[in-house]
């Protein structure tokens, strides 16, 4: 039933002279292109774009959607993704002409609507993290990363401080050191115990006072809650550095606990995680920050300030901000989906996002134990990682033949490989938006998988678009544009 | 809550399941003097139906450019945006997928991105597109970076006066930490003089960053740059607007090492800044020196073509702290966007915007400057925007009231540069009928006329 024509390459279905949209006549009186351009600024042809006709780019897309796993088709359990039903309704309002025809330049008095969302959206993100000053500008949690960090670097360089280290745990994702180096810090990683949690005594011997911040993800990338945090945010503040959360995983904790009274100075959240903004086939997310109110100063300008009589502005005067990472206001669209979904629940909602978050993770590590065994315990917060050694040790079977055969059964493999410190992880997650028979049908998946071939699983996936891609020949020979048919060596 | 599943049969029979009394047994990991002893203080949970009226309130309170004729520019234009654009992209498959961590599951994304890339070369004639970053403005910032890294200087970065103002306050903000000295080159005529940028480039620095054209609308002389920088073995880099491209020389035949732009112009909404994309593309040499997330054609176990995710050596989640960006995710959705939005245009299609745009925003320059208060700032070749000084100095006042009037007739440039405190940015679009701009301009008129009568 694979309409393989239609999902051939843009310019093999290209035909000249063909044509997809359609531009109104000039109106005004037109003058010769040389009398207003010089002629070595002008090419000397359009672009050689492919040429479609409206059908044409219809149907093409629309066939390759198909080839997509997505949460609207199917269970999603990427750990660490927290890939939740994505509202309908939020896609609706974002779209609202309102929201979406709104330029940046405008003038305040015409975006008193936009402006007291993006206020009430700095508000509602300060009070769920416990830290009070907000900055919606950050683009991405990796973005957000990053901008605390320049928020920290910025803060000890008033002190007259010079210090040079971000320490972060050996199960940190791979953004927080990257993030670190961008800021001119060098990072040190701390050992995790063999339940995930932070190493105090390794934690306490690279402390010092050239440390800036240790960054930390609680609850952890394996899924645990380190209840040792106030102990280590009391270390980390005893030598004067300061405490980053990484918010990746805040859908285990939504009106529990508040990293601001557990001993975090700076956090970002990835709303299009916790608060349910499409991923996009890789974004666009946002990555806003909350901070203390001691660096509330530093973070990026503008933010949204409201007067005694109730106006909303944007405040640049703001003499000790870091300046800017983004142009604009940042990803604005992510961010008002993120408030109707929190708008849509209320505290008690949120509350209960994470209870029921936190319940499916635990029923599902409960049905897949026995068979896939789970190396950090019975409990779990939001997600958990199961470990495919013992049958890798049996029979060679890895977590990636594993993740590779559930594709067949209609699932969305888990994260794989990650996080580093644990042998052949899969780290799942299934949000609180699926259902008990989905989980038990996704257990009884696995118990399937465990048991099948070897051969079969090495080979799987067996009914997708394509088998396994070999990834070595793409990266050795990069071919990474269309080269009419020829594959570029 | 709609999004829920779990009945309360449900939840007795998992906890049974998993042994624990209660839910709340579930956070015994949260240590008890930690866990918040009180509901959120948030607002009350809203239904569909309230949420949709709150924000049509909040939407009503706004004036946006469906309400009004829009001049603004300044790296967000109100270009047209084909139906098909939003219909495919709303499709659930698109949005509510991820990153293609399993390309036999998401084949139909990798495409896409290879098509992006595909169509993005041949835009900018570079050799190397990636999969799209954040936004224009945070591209120039890892454009630059990718430089220092690529050439191995760190010391010393050039940049003109006439790349956005924001763009350049981000640059600033990430090399601040990095001791890298950022060199501003003036701009005093519209344009940067090349002699006077030659004088600021030395044998460390790492690149030269112009924007074509540049934020006041003009063309830059980016040959004669291009081949400033390269004396001195410094990279070139250059910000475009993708419209542009329609009917400029396109950078790759320039010079240009390495290629950003603002992608918001290719097919996405406005939306109060974002969220957009930024294009980056480079010479193949640069290719492991790319940040962000690149797709390559290779073959499956069965020999068929296929699509994954390649060069990850040079992404964070191998490379951690020498990666070549902590950047994680593209921005999919808007890539994709921008995908469909260049298929529909096609190269008569982007020929024809652009040559709307320039003609309109000429016609509209030459309407408003035969008014005496109304005069050109600059008087370079402009292709979509351009400055307008006011002679009586009164920006603040003219453009409150044209937006009196439905219109938001520009932007003040003295925001960004106070020496041009009386100057406004003004930027035409394909969208602007003649109709428009004789509105626009008229109104502008008027407003100095009725100045004049209320100061006799």
């Amino acid at each position: 039933m694979r309409n393989t024509r239609a999902t051939q390459s843009l310019f093999t279905l290209s035909k000249p002279g063909r044509r997809g949209a359609l531009l109104p006549a000039c109106d005004v009186p037109e003058q010769p292109l040389e009398s207003l351009l010089p002629p070595s600024a002008l090419a000397d042809a359009p672009p050689p774009l492919a040429e479609l006709a409206e059908p044409d780019v219809v149907r093409h897309f629309t066939n390759l959607s198909t080839l997509n796993m997505s949460v609207d088709t199917h269970f999603y359990p990427l750990g660490s993704c927290t890939m939740k039903y994505n509202s309908k309704r939020n896609e609706r309002l974002v779209a609202l002409p309102g929201m979406a025809d709104l330029h940046p330049y405008q003038r305040e008095e015409t975006l008193q609507g936009m402006l007291r969302l993006l206020f009430e959206m700095q508000e509602m993100l300060g009070e769920i993290a416990g830290l009070p000053v907000v900055s919606l500008q950050p683009a991405a949690g990796a973005h957000g990363e990053m901008t605390a960090l320049f928020v920290a670097a910025a803060y000890f360089r008033d002190l007259g401080q010079r210090r040079t280290k971000v320490l972060a745990p050996d199960s940190a994702h791979g953004t927080n050191p990257a993030s670190a180096a961008m800021a001119g810090f060098d990072t040190l990683s701390v050992k995790s115990n063999p339940d995930g949690t932070v190493d105090l005594n390794d934690l306490s011997a690279k402390l010092d006072q050239d440390t800036a911040v240790f960054m930390i993800t609680n609850p952890n990338t394996l899924g645990m809650f380190d209840g040792q945090i106030r102990e280590i945010a009391r270390r980390v503040h005893e030598v004067g550095a300061l405490i980053y959360l990484d918010g990746a995983n805040m859908n285990a904790i939504l009106g529990i606990t508040r990293p601001g009274d557990f001993g975090a100075d700076m956090m970002h959240f990835n709303p299009h995680k916790t608060f349910s903004g499409p991923h996009g086939g890789g974004g666009p997310g946002a990555g806003p920050i909350a901070v203390t109110e001691r660096l509330g100063g530093y973070l990026p300008a503008p933010l949204v300030a409201r007067d005694a009589a109730g106006v909303y502005r944007l405040d640049y005067d703001r003499p000790k901000s870091i300046g800017r990472v983004r142009a604009f206001f940042g990803n604005v669209g992510v961010l008002v989906r993120a408030y109707c979904y929190i708008r849509t629940h209320g505290p008690d909602g949120l509350r209960r996002v994470s209870e029921e978050a936190v319940l499916n993770a635990n029923y599902l590590l409960s049905q897949v134990k026995s068979f896939l065994p789970v190396p950090q315990g019975d409990r779990c917060m939001h997600e958990f990682i199961a470990s495919a050694t013992k049958v890798k040790g049996e029979r060679g079977v890895s977590a990636m033949d594993i993740a590779k055969r559930l594709l067949d059964y209609g699932f969305h493999a888990p994260t794989v490989y990650f996080p580093p410190i644990v042998r052949e992880a899969m780290m799942i997650e299934p949000t609180e938006t699926e259902s008990k028979e989905t989980l038990d049908a996704f257990a009884e998946a696995l118990r399937t998988i465990i048991e099948e071939p070897a051969e079969l699983l090495h080979a799987a996936p067996h009914t997708t678009v394509i088998s396994r891609p070999d990834e070595v020949k793409a990266a050795r020979n990069p071919a990474v544009r269309w080269t009419d048919g020829v594959t570029k060596q | 809550m709609a999004y829920f599943f779990n009945t309360p049969e449900d939840r007795q029979a998992m906890l049974a399941a998993i042994g624990a009394e209660s839910v709340d047994e579930l956070f015994a990991m949260v240590p008890a003097e930690l866990r918040l002893a009180r509901p959120l203080a948030l607002p009350a949970a809203m239904t569909e139906l309230e949420l949709t009226a709150h924000m049509q309130q909040l939407a009503a309170a706004n004036t946006s450019a469906s309400d009004a004729l829009c001049f603004l520019g300044g790296g967000s234009y109100d270009h047209f945006i084909p139906a098909v654009v939003d219909a495919l992209s709303s499709r659930g498959e698109f949005y509510t997928s991820y990153t293609p961590y399993q390309p036999e599951a998401s084949q139909g994304n990798l495409q896409a991105f290879f098509e992006y890339q595909s169509l993005i070369c041949r835009l900018t004639g570079m050799e190397v597109s990636n999969a799209s970053l954040y936004d224009g403005g945070s591209a120039v910032a890892e454009a630059v970076l990718m430089s220092m890294h690529a050439t191995k200087r760190q010391r010393r970065v050039v940049v003109a006066a006439s790349v956005h103002p924001e763009y350049r306050r981000i640059l600033e903000t990430y090399l601040v930490n990095l001791g890298t000295e950022l060199i501003t080159v003036g701009a005093p005529y519209g344009t940067i003089s090349v002699d006077e940028l030659a004088k600021c480039i030395d044998d460390e620095t790492a690149c030269v960053l112009v924007q074509q054209p540049n934020f006041f609308g003009c063309l830059e002389d980016v040959a004669a740059i291009g081949r400033a920088a390269h004396e001195r073995g410094a990279m070139f880099v250059v910000s475009v607007d993708p419209i542009s491209l329609g009917l400029l020389k396109r950078p790759g035949e320039y010079g240009a090492d390495i290629v950003i732009a603002e992608g918001q112009s290719l097919g996405n909404p406005m939306a109060y800044g974002g969220p957009y994309l930024g294009i980056m593309a480079c010479r193949e040499d640069f290719a492991r020196r790319m940040p962000g997330r690149i797709v390559g054609q290779t073959t499956d176990r069965d020999g068929r073509a296929c699509m994954v995710l390649t060069l990850q050596t040079r992404e964070q989640h191998i490379r951690r702290e020498k990666a070549t960006s902590n950047i994680c995710t593209n921005q999919g959705l808007y890539a994709l966007r921008a995908t469909i939005y260049l298929s529909l245009m096609g190269p008569q299609g982007m020929r024809e915007a652009a040559q709307l745009c320039l003609q309109k925003s000429h016609y509209a320059a030459n309407q408003l400057t035969r008014a005496a208060r109304f005069s050109a700032a600059f008087d370079r070749p402009y292709f979509k925007e351009f400055v307008v000084r006011d002679a009586d100095g009164q920006v603040e006042t003219l453009l409150a009231e044209a937006m009196d009037q439905g219109i938001m007739a520009g932007a003040p440039l003295g925001e960004w540069y106070p020496e041009w405190s009386d100057c406004f940015l003004v930027a035409v679009t394909e969208k602007r009928t003649k109709d428009d701009i004789d509105r626009w301009a008229n109104c502008l008129t008027r407003v100095n006329s009725r100045r004049e009568v209320a100061h006799a």
